[in-house]
């Protein structure tokens, strides 16, 4: 499969806003703007950038508590999101669930979640309903390695290969669930040979090579709907940043940390390959000033916008 | 009008939701073939197939999670917990998931599922299968909880749960599957409006007597009796837990100043002990002429030997004992 200038530079155009959206969130974080805490994906824009690029606007993805780059892959507004985190009125969620609980169904987006492995069967669910409707969409269901030792995620894989659910599980692998490594973790061969126990064809890819990401999903689907069957991607990526904002980074070296940084950034590696093929550094900096202005806009547009008002909670509760 | 008992007229409820709501669909363990560990959806699979009556591995936390996921993309779950027991399983979808969701985006999404469970005691099942934990669930913020008694409310109510745009937990004791009575078999209602509301069962001027699900039919056993053929008692069954009728209970309350909770469930923290906080902390405060009193099965696990089992749950006794040492 062969990616086209057009796709090529919205990946890259992807990566960008999700990094820049995630410094412009340090940034604020820093200035005490931000209330409560937040979980980065920098250094992992690949994989959502590439997974969500290649879905289309019917297809749904259930989200994790690092969840912004799915957000944005998706193709939620900036301006709402940080309105969300700043607690305002025109965020997602009206200011409800910041930082870990975006979902904008609009874009296909069920929502990020706060209970590692708790989308899991939810994706499930929602896989069944594209079954019962005979709809022709997937459900993409992200999750991290901390994920693949909870009940949840062996009962959903067990019962989405029963029932031939429409359903692509994305295990962002970033090596670490908080502090612990994944291989201190994670019994048996791979994360990806868990989704073979359960009969479903799994592959293990390069999480921070954008189009590998890419091509890798856009074939997973194909397949899904054409063989009516699940499929299961381990992307190996890293974050690096702390898994939150209390992180002191003990549990890893800074040559470690640095190593990803120098030799394996996806957006770095992306530029290179992007301008050996021939895009130009001025068309790549023409994206950059627009995803920066971008930024800029929706962060200050958020921060004069109005507060949630205090409404009845309780009411707010049901429906 | 046919006499139904519970389990039938629950899946007569169930029966009509299917026929209407094409979206609809039940799934749980051992609802297909088998038809359900106590018979309530015996049937459906023939008549709806196996696309729509799905038989669940044993896994409760996919049972409970594919109905949130499934609910928010314009399905119409119903879930079984084959013993209400098993639901702890499934406490992250139903806690964290299904009651929040709507809250926590904002009011972006609904999760419109009924989770229905075997609860209660009194069957020699044991500690693992007997527990009354319906006030687990009255405590998150998001979930509606009912408790049916008989025939008539257990069908209405279900089709009640079954249109409310929120999470509802139904609990089922399994001693009232077997009640028999008459049943109107109504449409299905518009809206959930009977959810929420308490029913009175009998009108009094002595005593008020809050009860629900299966512990009703013990009360109405005691104030029926020739013992007691002297006292005015009024009977309220809460049917539903969350949200709680308390306008009913007060109203009640200041009429006959005295007030009586009868459950199975331990006290600590129990729908009960909330009823008579309510209570205390209301107008009716000042026309309780003597304490109220909650008559609660015991702080145990539920043991199975019968003479044991009936010591752990209130009896009809009990609850006479209760109303003499009152009135």
């Amino acid at each position: 499969m062969s990616v086209t200038k057009d796709t090529q530079l919205e990946l890259h155009r992807m990566m960008m806003l999700i990094r820049l959206f995630e410094e412009a969130l340090e940034e604020m974080f820093s200035r005490g703007l931000l209330h409560g805490t937040m979980h980065l994906s920098i250094g992992q824009e690949a994989t959502a950038a590439g997974a969500c690029l290649a879905l289309d606007k019917k297809d749904l993805i259930t989200s994790t508590h690092r969840g912004h780059g799915h957000c944005l892959g998706k193709g939620a507004d900036p301006y709402k999101m940080f309105a969300e985190l700043l607690g305002r009125e025109d965020g997602y969620c009206r200011g409800r669930g910041g930082s870990m609980h975006i979902a904008d169904l609009s874009n296909g987006n069920l929502g990020a979640n706060g209970i590692v492995a708790g989308s899991l069967t939810i994706s499930v669910g929602a896989a069944l309903s594209f079954q019962l409707q005979k709809k022709e969409n997937i459900v993409l269901c992200f999750f991290g390695d901390g994920a693949v030792n909870e009940g949840s995620f062996h009962e959903a894989l067990n019962l989405a290969s029963l029932w031939n659910l429409p359903v692509l599980f994305l295990c962002e692998n970033n090596q670490y669930g908080m502090s612990m490594a994944s291989e201190k973790a994670v019994a048996g061969e791979s994360i990806a040979s868990r989704g073979h126990s359960y009969g479903i064809e799994s592959i293990q890819i390069d999480g921070n090579d954008v189009e590998a990401v890419y091509e890798s999903v856009s074939t997973c689907k194909d397949e899904i709907l054409s063989n009516n069957r699940p499929k299961f991607i381990e992307a190996v990526t890293y974050r690096y940043r702390g898994h939150s904002k209390s992180d002191r980074n003990l549990y890893r070296t800074s040559e470690e940390i640095n190593f990803w940084k120098d030799e394996k950034d996806p957006i770095k590696r992306y530029i290179g390959k992007l301008l050996e093929q021939g895009i130009t550094e001025v068309d790549l900096k023409e994206i950059d000033e627009e995803v920066k202005n971008t930024i800029r806009t929706s962060v200050k547009k958020a921060l004069d916008s109005p507060l949630s008002p205090i409404t009845n909670l309780e009411e707010d509760s049901y429906a | 009008m046919p006499e139904l008992s519970v389990g039938q007229a629950i899946n007569n409820a169930l029966s009509l939701i299917l026929k209407e709501y094409p979206n609809a669909f039940i799934a749980g363990e051992d609802i297909g073939i088998y038809g359900g560990a106590f018979g309530v959806t015996d049937g459906l699979l023939e008549t709806f197939g196996e696309e729509r009556i799905k038989d669940t591995p044993i896994a409760e936390d996919v049972i409970a999670g594919l109905a949130v996921g499934a609910a928010m993309t314009d399905s119409k779950p119903i879930v079984e917990m084959q013993f209400s027991d098993f639901i702890v399983n499934a406490m992250d979808p139903i806690v964290n998931q299904a009651a929040k969701l709507h809250f926590m985006y904002g009011g972006a999404v609904n999760v419109p599922i009924v989770v229905r469970g075997a609860s209660g005691a009194g069957t020699g099942a044991a500690a693992q299968h007997s527990q009354s934990l319906e006030s687990w669930f009255c405590h998150v913020p998001g979930l509606k909880v009912v408790t049916p008694s008989n025939p008539q409310n257990a069908y209405d109510l279900l089709l009640h749960s079954f249109v409310d745009p929120n999470p509802v937990i139904f609990m089922e004791h399994k001693l009232i599957y077997k009640i028999k009575d008459d049943v109107v078999l109504n449409n299905i209602p518009s809206n959930s409006e009977l959810l929420g509301q308490a029913k009175i069962l009998s009108e009094g001027n002595d005593i008020t007597i809050v009860s629900y699900s299966n512990m009703v039919n013990a009360v109405k056993g005691a104030i029926s009796s020739d013992e007691l053929s002297e006292i005015s008692a009024e009977l309220i069954d809460l049917q539903t837990l969350s949200p709680l009728d308390m306008q009913t209970i007060i109203t009640s309350v200041s009429k006959t100043k005295k007030l009586l909770v009868c459950q199975e469930a331990p006290a600590n923290s129990s729908v009960g002990s909330t009823v008579i906080s309510n209570v205390v902390q209301s107008d009716a405060f000042s026309s309780l002429s003597i304490a109220p009193k909650l008559v609660s099965g015991l702080h145990s696990p539920m043991p199975s030997a019968k003479h044991l089992e009936t010591t752990v749950i209130p009896q009809k006794e009990d609850i006479m004992q209760a109303i003499k040492d009152m009135v």
